[in-house]
């Protein structure tokens, strides 16, 4: 399926795979239902990925996390926004490898998914094919600034005040 | 009352405009703003041909919000929506007669 | 009041553009429809009966005149020259086109104003007490805190795409004008009993809707630094875990009520827990840059009673009678808040003309410090006027066809637009709401009933807040035919209560005589100087129950006789 990060369409290396029975060589993606046996039974540097439901607790996935090379967070329609807290969540939990979003998402989104940690979006036909690339990396540019602190992406609003309030005067400001 | 997955008959096809957001009716070729101009569909073809249009109209970004309402005729037999809600929809706001539909605007008054 | 400072404009001048290009994916088919209603509604456009509406948000309820002046502008460019004021301190067009909305956000943005999520399933345009920085029972002016939270919220990454929708409410003084209770976060600001320091109670899961709940305190005190942290905390526990299966259950109320208020609490503090406040939290210079912008305004020094008023109001009744219902007290001596009624009788509660905004506006302008304030009322307010100028501005306000003397009164009647603008509705509610306002037209029988609110709405949504109307009227379909139920013992005041249902739906024509029999049992029961909602607290409901019922009855025998 298409998949494109913050620079535009992307390949994807990782194979889709519906058991844990890794016969592939290269990476793979499993459900999340076999991840415990994909990880006993993967080859030495095989890249392994899980997928998982967006309601999953995150507790259930943090003894695992620290095997896993992908986590494709699956999104049953671009309204259910709970895949956003998940990953918010995982990434407080310390995991710092790809974090995907799987799923009918819309350009508009790639900011919030890149804000809230995602590093990519994995799309089904019908919706990459009605939404070129270039409408997602116009729309991941639609802001300068948010107002939220704490968002992996340019600094905040608040961010921008503080260093505007602490630089000396104005022109110093604009210099750095 | 129609059966679930029948269409109300004898109806009319009603939506809005995509762009402007006005109340239009399907007629026989096309969308008109006034209601006596609609296509009335007394049997069930006419009626799962509008509905076929409907959502053809839909794809094509010329209206939103389109569905068969049923109608009664009035004494100059012209389309009366039977229920109320559809009724207040092709005349205009019931406290403000100087808006809407029933304000009968001059197309020069219009913008 | 707040004025943006680049960051704010370059912000709302990107979001603008941001919707022009959403509208042109939408029209050259990148985006379905079921894909663009979400990010219509989030800019505040639905689609109505007769046309679309564009809501735009008034945070908090505070104008200026040069803001209203360009609302009058929009009406009369853009829309049918008037504007309707609802019960979320907003205002709403009714006949835009929505090839022209983004020039109307243009204008909007031109004068510090925007349609950022005054719809859609995201967190919606904060409200706060109309008497903010008026009130002598506030502690605080609850504002600086509505507007650290209108712009944590705007646009969040995280929490655009919630179960469903959420609406915060602050207020921070002892009588509740805000409504707290019957929100999803309702906000009061309060002194900590031992240290002094400034805080929140936090209460969680109230609303109206389908399902009428008060909310629950799940902080009985949270340290002011901490709101925003807290607040990412709750968003969080009701992103991930409030109902999605049924739009009806989606509402952060349900989840307070199935976990319970303790529970929630619970997983609300541990994820709390494990946030970094410091990083989350707005730091202090913030929060006094933003609390600056509602410094108060340069008052007079003046004596608490005006002797040009009392003279004015000794030859001239109207004055007097006006006085006594539009003007509430100010904090600051010799200074009165105004309270201009947008409940003329015969017009439709909470519209207002284009020539009258700019009216407002000039009064505003003239006599208040250039502000104003929307009430949830439905009303308009100038905060800051001196009692000296009472009489002209009461006087300009009756050359505008503006000074109905009503407010709190049986005929200042909220009502929702109902059936005759809104898809949603399933029956009318201005009509009712004009025959009711017929019915007790008299200005001395309205004095004399004192204080009623009745609130109407045309559909379970309930944006016309009927639950908690001393009467509430709820318009729905019956048989074809639109069908009114009526409550009684709603307040959302501080003492917030849910109205009970008095007996069968009844139909539209026979509602004011519904009323007036209400009115009745109260003006036969009632001690003296004793309101509506006490005595109704007092006596209880059943007196009211018979007769309602009697009447009811009566009238089902006569249609059938």
């Amino acid at each position: 399926m298409p998949l494109l990060d913050r620079h535009g369409w992307r390949d994807d290396p990782f194979e889709r795979l519906e058991n844990g029975l890794v016969a592939a060589a290269g990476s793979v993606l499993v459900p999340w239902a076999v991840v415990a046996e994909a990880l006993a039974s993967r080859r030495p540097g095989q890249a392994l990925g899980v997928e998982v439901a967006n309601d999953l607790d995150p507790a259930a996935l943090r003894p695992q996390l620290a095997g896993l090379d992908l986590v494709s967070i699956v999104f049953p329609s671009y309204a259910d926004g709970r895949g956003f807290s998940l990953a918010r969540r995982l990434r407080r939990l310390g995991f710092e490898r790809r974090l995907r979003a799987r799923g009918p998402l819309i350009a508009d989104q790639l900011a919030d998914a890149l804000a809230c940690g995602f590093d990519e979006i994995e799309l089904d036909e019908a919706s990459a094919g009605r939404q070129p690339i270039e409408q997602w990396l116009r729309a991941a540019e639609a802001f300068t600034a948010n107002y939220q602190r704490g968002y992996a992406t340019t600094e905040s609003i608040l961010e921008r005040r503080r260093a505007r309030r602490n630089a000396p005067d104005r022109e110093t400001a604009g210099a750095f | 009352m129609a059966k679930p997955n029948q269409p109300p008959l004898p109806s009319i096809l009603i939506a809005n405009d995509l762009l402007d957001g006005e109340v239009l009716f399907r007629t026989v070729s096309g969308w008109s703003p006034a209601v006596a101009d609609a296509l009335v569909a007394e049997d069930l073809a006419t009626a799962r041909q509008l509905e076929a249009e409907a959502a053809a109209a839909t794809r094509r970004q010329e209206v939103v919000d389109a569905y068969l309402v049923e109608i009664a005729r009035d004494a100059a037999g012209r389309p009366v929506p039977t229920h109320y809600r559809e009724r207040i929809k092709t005349l205009g706001p019931s406290h403000r007669p100087d808006l809407g539909k029933q304000a009968a605007e001059a197309p020069a008054a219009g913008r | 009041m707040y004025r943006y400072d680049e960051f704010d404009e370059r912000f709302v001048r990107e979001r603008v553009a941001q919707f022009r290009d959403q509208v042109a994916r939408r029209l050259d088919g990148s985006l379905t429809e079921e894909e663009f209603k979400p990010l219509r509604l989030r800019n505040g456009v639905y689609l109505q009966l007769h046309a679309y509406m564009l809501r735009i948000a008034v945070p908090y309820g505070t104008l200026s005149g040069r803001q209203l002046r360009q609302l009058a502008l929009i009406a009369e460019r853009y829309d049918r020259g008037y504007g309707h004021f609802t019960t979320r301190q907003n205002i709403q067009f009714n006949w835009p086109k929505l090839r022209d909305v983004p020039a109307i956000l243009d204008l909007l943005a031109d004068v510090e104003m925007h349609c950022i999520q005054t719809s859609g399933n995201c967190i919606r345009n904060v409200t706060a007490d109309h008497f903010a920085g008026v009130a002598a029972d506030e502690v605080e002016d609850p504002r600086p805190t509505a507007e650290l939270i209108r712009q944590w919220s705007t646009n969040h990454p995280e929490f655009c795409y919630l179960p469903r929708k959420f609406k915060v409410a602050v207020t921070g003084a002892e009588e509740d004008r805000a409504a707290i209770g019957v929100h999803d976060v309702g906000l009061r600001l309060l002194r900590h009993p031992e240290t002094g320091a400034l805080g929140y109670r936090v209460l969680v899961g109230g609303g109206l809707g389908r399902t009428p709940i008060v909310g629950k305190v799940v902080r009985e005190f949270l340290p002011k630094a901490e709101l925003l942290a807290y607040l990412e905390a709750v968003m969080r526990v009701y992103n991930a875990e409030g109902r999605r299966d049924n739009k009806y259950k989606a509402r952060v109320k349900i989840l307070v009520h199935e976990l319970g208020e303790e529970e929630f609490a619970r997983r609300v503090e541990a994820e709390f827990a494990q946030l970094d406040g410091p990083s989350i939290n707005a730091d202090p210079e913030e929060v006094a840059r933003i609390a600056a912008y509602f410094a108060p305004p340069a008052y007079e020094s003046l004596p608490a009673r005006s002797a040009r008023l009392e003279a004015a109001k000794a030859t001239n009744p109207a004055l007097a009678g006006f006085v006594t219902t539009n003007v509430f007290p100010h904090r600051v001596p010799g200074y009165a808040a105004v309270t201009v009624s947008l409940k003329l009788i015969g017009g439709a509660p909470g519209d207002a003309t284009a020539e009258q905004m700019r009216a407002v506006a000039d009064l505003a302008e003239r006599y208040s410090f250039d502000e104003l304030r929307v009430s949830h009322h439905q009303n308009l307010v100038l905060p800051h006027v001196r009692q000296d100028d009472l009489p002209a501005v009461f006087a300009a306000l009756a050359a505008a066809g503006l000074a109905t003397a009503n407010v709190g009164l049986v005929t200042d009647i909220i009502a929702c637009p109902g059936l005759d603008y809104c898809a949603l509705a399933t029956a009318r509610s201005i009509p009712i709401a004009q025959s009711v306002a017929e019915r007790f037209r008299d200005p001395v029988r309205q004095q004399e009933i004192g204080p009623l609110n009745i609130k109407i709405s045309g559909c379970i949504n309930a944006c016309g807040h009927h639950h908690v109307g001393h009467i509430g009227i709820l318009g729905l379909e019956k048989n074809g035919i639109e069908n009114y139920q009526i409550t009684l013992g709603g307040d959302a005041s501080e003492k917030t209560a849910l109205g009970e249902r008095l007996g069968p739906g009844i139909a539209a024509e026979e509602v004011p005589e519904a009323i007036e029999r209400l009115v009745e049992v109260y003006l036969a029961a009632r001690g003296a100087g004793e309101s509506f909602i006490d005595t109704t607290r007092r006596i209880g409901l059943e007196p009211f129950k018979a007769a309602f019922q009697s009447f009811a009855r009566k009238e089902v025998q006569d249609a059938a006789a």
